[in-house]
């Protein structure tokens, strides 16, 4: 089962090079999501390997927060195209962190 | 062959994560974004998890997928849609997805011919995973419904002034 940790561990840093390199914020948004895929494809190598439901439970909770971090997070793209016309993340620096 | 099955999945699942991060186009990222989703949930089958497998084709490659395609297609309007999307339905863009998604059906008929037990793993069934989540997890349950009201009121919150502009005619 370390193959599968492994693949679990590649998939969350590809996600992660996703979010860093990519500008336009639905890329983003898609990286996020095979993030928390690569988590939940963690948590289910887990509990496969000892036969425990604890890991698709652990899954299904991810599932949720997958689900209502995309709708949040749609909402809020739509309302920067709606105001800012445009889909890239370094335009929204307005705050000048 | 149950891990000949998994290091194939597995080539595909890397494969299509590694075109979605570097497609210039959402579109054609979306695409491969969902080929690695099922590539993962036929890993989570190979593995024994059939719940999480079905869960993961329904939501994430159904669901969620249909949120991504609705904004995509929510933030292009007028001509330069229609030229979009006659670049779209080129084949060179949609055949590379869906050889592998082919690849991942092969497989798919492979196990189920051969019994339908290709687990690489111990096979965690479905009325176990209902039995541990309304009992210990009865909480977790809960706050994962909480969790879900506060996406859905945010996102209705979030959405309502842009649905109201886009709205033909409204203005209320």
């Amino acid at each position: 089962m370390e193959f599968g940790l492994l693949l679990s561990a590649v998939l969350f840093v590809l996600g992660l090079i996703g979010v860093m390199v990519r500008r336009n914020l639905i890329m983003i948004l898609m990286s996020l999501e095979v993030m928390l895929n690569a988590t939940g494809l963690a948590f289910i190598v887990a509990g496969s390997r000892w036969g425990q439901a604890d890991g698709q439970i652990m899954f299904l909770l991810i599932l949720t927060l997958a689900a209502a971090e995309v709708g949040v997070g749609l909402g809020l793209v739509l309302q920067i195209f709606h105001r800012f016309h445009t889909l890239d993340a370094d335009s929204v620096n307005e705050m000048q962190g | 062959m149950e891990l000949i099955l998994f290091y194939l999945t597995s080539a595909v699942a890397l494969f299509a994560t590694v075109m979605m991060i570097t497609r210039l186009n959402a579109v054609h990222g979306l695409l491969y974004l969902i080929l690695s989703l099922l590539s993962v949930g036929v890993i989570f089958f190979l593995l024994g998890a059939h719940f999480a497998a079905v869960l993961e084709v329904i939501i994430y490659a159904g669901a969620i997928m249909v949120l991504f395609v609705f904004v995509i297609m929510m933030l292009n309007q007028g001509q330069k849609t229609i030229d979009q999307e006659n670049a779209w339905l080129q084949p060179g863009v949609w055949i590379l997805p869906s050889l592998m998604a082919l690849v991942l059906l092969v497989e798919m008929a492979v196990i189920v011919v051969l019994g339908g037990n290709a687990q690489t793993g111990h096979i965690v069934n479905s009325k176990q995973v209902g039995i541990a989540l309304y009992g210990p997890y009865l909480l977790a349950v809960e706050l994962a419904s909480m969790l879900l009201l506060a996406g859905l009121v945010g996102a209705y919150h979030l959405g309502k002034p842009i649905l109201k502009i886009t709205r033909p005619g409204g203005n209320s």
